[in-house]
């Protein structure tokens, strides 16, 4: 459908600060790629109102990297994580979801800034922002802060952002690169998996999405995090799923953790999918991941 | 509203709209480019397919505000490429297009894969190709073209 | 006629202008002073309409405004019936129902007035499901919510039923909605002229349709209304019968505004308002000896026609013929109904009821096989009809059917022994999360109306000469993507003798065309191709008559033809050849009955699915697909795998993918992110092989657009059933509804 623009008022800033004075006027929202908001405009359900569009502002681009942390810009697009050799070493799950999130012209336009910022539970890149320990990066004219991304979704659509801020960068700790599955079970190191099981193989919203990443020492999982789409209100951070895995011999967690899984998950019935499904196959997926970590099987991907 | 300057295949364009339009509208209302599609109006179908800067985006979903200097190519104009004109080609001779409402999208985001991946295998034509819908094709002889057209690009990059 | 066209790949017609862009569908198109009209329809499934009132702050002095006082006939959508409106009056009987028209010079303000309108309401209660519907506690539609019932039956079923030497098998099979999902939206563009009447050019299938539908509405002589076909995007059934509500909305917009008027719907309204596949339930009861011969089908078949009956009866009619598929059966007993609810009215799509009553006879020959332990396709042989034998309405197919020999491709295609048994041992010995199966149906397709419906509808197609020695072609058959174009053209140059270049065919326009009848049912090859080549023969003729061409049917040396044209148009105004249907002698359908020749011809298919099965998440890929017929002479290869492949994709998305959520009679998923159809990574590579005619190199053509609809979905779900052991019995089968059934199948 048509939209009305003249009920829009749009500024298109190319400094960071002009957004920041703008956002600290209140009233004004942010547009980046417009994946999800002109889709919201298209369906007249955007309201109407005063709009600063940060596309051309160049301080929001560019992926950094130091010895410590992998650093990307909001506007880093998912064709952009796709691109980057080192972030598909060391962050495959999030290379993954970028690949899986919508289809080519997507991937060329949406950003992780965005696809945080809108907070769909359904998103596929927070599962794996959430288990590799992002932090957020929010400016605001009263200055930046800092976020633990697991702390950041507070309900449905619902953030720790304030009105004035805006999301400027996305930050990952370096840890060690996730190993190789070894034939008789992973022992020792660091293992990622991320699975989506959508509403068709490409072009398609998640059911379910989950990103699992294990650190292994002699067997035991040192530590575990685990981050969820569609199985919640809000992106999950399966806290206690991990906590369930932590600590203890993976062989004899996997149960524990996958019935913890099963309580901490909260899904809905909606047109795409019912809570029971998603119920059902969010604790088949992680079960069928650990077993296979476990046994030192690469996890069959889902059809 | 606001002026922006754009080119548009190959021709400098200077338009005059709401930040917020639809890249999508300015092509076909302003500019008379009618080549380009709407079939769903949110970024699903593909059949509004252009390229900016060489960039495959669904143009139902580009706010013309954010095109200000930018290059945009669409079906209209992408056929100058000897590439992509055997990629058209391809679609007629191999039945790749049937009602053709998809087809100008279908062969604008095959025309980002040719340009950049010249032996792209089936799978990877499928992928590249999976935010384009087509309801009459099953898809099959769209591959099928794009795979041909992959081969005939190859060579004539070669001679 | 081995260097005609026919039965060569040429490439399509308007591939060129499709794959450039220069195509202009009719979204494409602007008129001067065009205005832009909008629909204000229903928010809810049934209501007495009490008033509508146009809220503030929108200039609606600027508007054209039209209800259903405004119209300048009769309030009616002319159908079979005339229970439909073109604007609610009083009551609203389904959701999204149109109640009031807009139109403004400018789009968004046209949207800004369809928001600002109030319609005020009074809840009725409505019919929301099969069940509710014939149990009858609300009636929405006649005494007792039955559009139409059919029944016919040969032999003795109950008898045979009662038979102690017999297997009784009985079995429910249920069939979802289906959005047709054509790639452009519908529209029209509408003109209004008090002298010269009304145009309308829009996205639509059957010309004359329309025509007829505007001449109700506007009490104009035929020669006052206007219908001009652009250029389509995709129509599969659903841009048969729905344009003529928006050709009437728009043309009645143009004649209160003044102005032409676009009428374009967007996605969401098109999903929600326009007609979808019908809902089917069938209950088969089926009496078995234990070597697999079928003895008796006792079938019940339900479809939901929704809120108004359309074309409701006609689709039972042919799902309800091709309920016994293409089997022997000594005793068959058929009951048929087409039941009223809220639902917006279902309506044509691809197939046109067969599909769903195909689906669960294939479904439960499946059962049969499974409780008999019989291989399927060695049932299915056992059971398929032969040269001489009855359907089950009674009808001898009068072509030497080989049926058997098309199944025997399919499974040596597919590898069927092979693959059945290597996934059976996968199965047994895999610990892993996959399962592996493969599945089969047989089935046939009757092309052209049902019955006597291709004399009723009389069609006529004339071929013209033009003064350069060209033949136009002049049909209303519209290229909706499947062809029609280029198929016309190869038809016409063989029987002119002429090249293919020589063969124009033009876009429909009532102004121009006769009524070749709609462009539906598979007919356009077979019925109007046919007249074409007879049309094309009598234009010879009458040069031959005239001893300005030479005798014989073969090629003609085009500057020789030129000539003739010329030296017959220096005498005459105009040269014509024109033929009108006759049909086969010794047809015969006696619909009272419900019984006799339902169909001039059948195409014949076995399809063959092999499929994985992920018992994790239940998720079902097709991994590979064969599709062999028999369709008589093929005309052109490439076009016709592409409408199989296309076919088999949709009807992959019906099976697996496409489910319409009504909540409380609306489409609660009417965008294409949530109505899922399948993209390439979807679909699987198809392998169609079109089998050598039964009635030899020089057979007539036969339909084939509807064919491959019928047999991907009872294939697959077979291929589902052999790979995990389950039974499912209801499509779409999207993997949350398998997981139940795998869950059931456990316990």
């Amino acid at each position: 459908m048509r939209a009305d623009l003249s009920r829009f008022e749009v500024v298109r800033p190319r400094a960071l600060d002009e957004v920041l004075v703008r956002l600290g006027e209140g009233g004004w929202s942010v547009l980046a790629g417009g994946t999800d908001l002109m889709v919201t405009l298209g369906a007249l359900a955007l309201p109407p109102g005063r709009y600063v569009d940060v596309w051309r502002v160049d301080a929001l681009r560019g992926i950094t990297v130091t010895d410590d942390a992998i650093t990307m810009g909001a506007l880093t697009t998912y064709a952009d994580v796709q691109r980057h050799p080192l972030l598909q070493v060391e962050f495959p799950m999030l290379v993954e979801a970028a690949r899986r999130s919508g289809a080519a012209a997507i991937q060329n336009r949406g950003t992780l800034g965005g696809n945080i910022a809108n907070a769909s539970p359904a998103a596929d890149s927070p599962p794996a922002l959430l288990a590799y320990g992002a932090v957020l990066e929010l400016h605001s004219r009263a200055g930046t802060r800092r976020l633990a991304y697991a702390d950041f979704h507070t309900g449905y659509k619902q953030t720790l952002r304030r009105g004035d801020e805006l999301i400027a960068r996305v930050i990952l700790p370096r840890r060690a690169a996730a190993a190789a599955p070894v034939a008789g079970g992973v022992r020792d190191g660091v293992v990622d998996a991320y699975r989506k099981i959508g509403t068709r193989k490409a072009q398609a919203i998640a059911k379910v999405g989950l990103a699992v990443r294990l650190e292994l020492q002699g067997g035991v999982v040192a530590d575990a995090a685990i981050g969820a789409a569609s199985v919640a209100p809000v992106p999950l951070f399966a806290r206690t799923t991990a906590a369930a895995l932590r600590g203890r011999p993976l062989a004899d967690a996997i149960e524990a953790a996958v019935a913890a899984f099963g309580d901490e998950v909260t899904p809905i019935d909606d047109v795409r999918s019912s809570a029971r499904y998603r119920r059902q196959v969010a604790v088949n997926v992680l079960r069928d991941v650990l077993a296979a970590v476990s046994a030192g099987r690469t996890p069959v991907d889902s059809l | 509203m606001i002026d922006i300057e754009l080119v548009v295949n190959g021709r400098s364009q200077r338009v005059h709209a709401h930040p917020l339009a639809r890249l999508l509208d300015v092509l076909r209302e302003q500019l008379g480019l009618c080549g380009t599609k709407e079939g769903c109006g949110e970024g699903e179908c593909g059949a509004c397919s252009v390229l900016i800067d060489d960039v495959l985006v669904n143009a139902c979903l580009v706010p013309v505000g954010q095109c200000e200097g930018s290059r945009v190519d669409t079906i209209e104009g992408i056929g100058a490429d000897p590439r992509v004109a055997a990629l058209q080609r391809a679609f007629v001779d191999v039945g790749g297009a049937q009602c053709g409402i998809c087809t100008p999208g279908m062969i604008v985001a095959a025309s980002a894969l040719v340009r950049t991946r010249p032996r792209a295998t089936p799978a990877e034509i499928r992928t590249a190709l999976a935010g384009n819908l087509c309801r009459c094709t099953g898809y099959v002889r769209i591959v099928d073209a794009v795979a041909q057209a992959c081969g005939a690009g190859e060579s004539e990059g070669g001679a | 006629m081995q260097d005609g066209f026919v039965g060569r790949s040429v490439p399509r017609r308007e591939g060129h202008d499709k794959v450039t862009g220069a195509t202009a569908y009719v979204d494409d198109l602007s008129l001067p002073g065009m205005w832009h009209g909008v629909t204000v329809r229903s928010p809810v499934a049934r209501a007495r309409l009490l008033g509508v009132e146009l809220g503030e702050g929108v200039p609606w002095h600027e508007f054209a405004i039209v209800g259903p006082d405004d119209l300048p006939g009769p309030n009616v959508v002319k159908l079979i019936d005339t229970d439909q409106p073109l604007l609610a009056a009083d009551e609203i009987r389904h959701c999204d129902e149109p109640v009031l028209l807009l139109a403004h010079p400018d789009r968004a303000m046209a949207e800004r007035g369809r928001a600002a309108v109030r319609l005020r309401l009074e809840p009725l209660p409505a019919v929301t499901s099969l069940d509710d519907a014939l149990r009858g506690d609300v009636v929405v539609w006649g005494r007792d919510n039955v559009f139409r019932e059919y029944r016919t039956a040969k032999g003795d079923v109950d008898a045979a039923l009662a038979d102690p030497d017999v297997v009784v098998v009985e079995g429910v099979y249920e069939t979802g909605a289906q959005e047709q999902m054509y790639i452009e939206p519908q529209g029209m563009i509408a003109q209004f002229d008090a002298e010269r009447g009304v145009t309308v050019r829009g996205s639509l299938q059957c010309p004359y349709y329309v025509h007829a539908a505007l001449v109700a509405l506007f009490q104009l002589p035929p020669q006052q209304v206007r219908v001009i076909q652009t250029a389509t995007g995709g129509g599969f059934g659903g841009k048969e019968e729905y344009p003529s509500v928006i050709a009437a909305h728009a043309a009645v917009l143009a004649r209160k505004a003044g102005h032409p008027v676009k009428l374009i719907y967007d996605r969401v309204e098109d999903v929600r308002a326009t007609t979808k596949r019908h809902p089917s339930r069938t209950h088969h009861r089926t009496a078995v000896r234990r070597d697999g011969t079928l003895v008796a089908m006792d079938i019940d078949f339900i479809i939901d026609g929704g809120a108004y009956l359309t074309l409701s009866p006609v689709v039972l009619s042919r799902g309800a013929i091709h309920s016994a598929g293409p089997y022997r059966c000594e005793h068959v007993r058929i009951r048929a109904r087409a039941i009223a609810t809220s639902h917006p009215p279902h309506g044509a799509f691809r197939g046109f009821g067969a599909p769903q009553s195909v689906f669960a006879l294939e479904r439960h020959l499946d059962v049969i096989a499974a409780r008999l332990g019989l291989d399927p396709a060695a049932l299915r042989r056992k059971n398929l009809l032969q040269p001489g034998e009855q359907t089950a309405v009674g009808q001898v197919v009068r072509e030497p059917i080989a049926l058997d020999r098309v199944l025997d491709r399919a499974l040596a295609l597919s590898h069927w022994h092979e693959r059945r048994a290597a996934h059976e041992a996968f199965n047994r010995s895999t610990d892993g999360p996959l399962r592996r199966g493969i599945g089969v149906a047989t089935f046939m397709h009757g092309a052209g109306f049902t019955g006597a419906g291709e004399v009723h509808l009389a069609s006529v197609a004339q071929v013209q000469a033009e003064r350069d020695g060209t033949l136009t072609v002049l049909a209303a058959s519209t290229e909706i993507g499947q062809g029609t174009n280029t198929v016309f053209a190869q038809i016409v140059a063989d029987a002119a003798g002429l090249p293919l270049s020589r063969v124009r065919v033009g876009q429909p326009d009532t102004a121009v065309v006769p009524d070749s009848g709609p462009t539906v049912a598979s007919r356009t090859t077979m019925v109007v191709g046919t007249l074409l080549r007879r049309a094309t023969a009598s234009l010879r003729q009458t040069l031959r008559d005239a001893g300005l061409l030479p005798a014989g049917t073969g090629p003609v040396d085009p500057e020789v033809f030129t000539q003739a044209v010329a030296r017959y148009l220096a005498d005459h105004e105009q040269l014509r050849g024109e033929a009108r249907y006759e049909p086969p002698p010794g047809i015969a359908w006696d619909e009272k009955a419900f019984r006799g020749d339902a169909y001039a011809s059948y195409a014949w298919a076995a399809y063959v699915a092999d499929v994985t099965v992920d018992l994790r998440t239940a998720e079902v890929r097709v991994d590979d697909f064969v599709a062999v017929q028999e369709v008589g002479r093929v005309v052109n290869p490439v076009l016709a795998a592409g409408q199989i492949e296309g076919g088999v994709a949709q009807a992959i998305g019906w099976a697996l993918f496409e489910q319409v959520v009504y909540r409380d009679g609306r489409v609660a998923n009417p965008q294409m992110t949530n109505y899922i159809i399948p993209t390439a990574v979807d679909t699987p590579p198809i392998r169609v092989e079109f089998m050598p005619p039964f009635l030899g190199d020089d057979a007539p053509s036969k339909g084939i657009g509807e064919l491959p609809m019928d047999g991907p979905a009872p294939a697959i779900l077979a291929a589902v059933q052999h790979a995990t052991g389950a039974v499912p019995t209801a499509i779409p089968m999207l993997p949350e509804q398998l997981a139940q059934v795998l869950q059931e199948a456990q316990s």
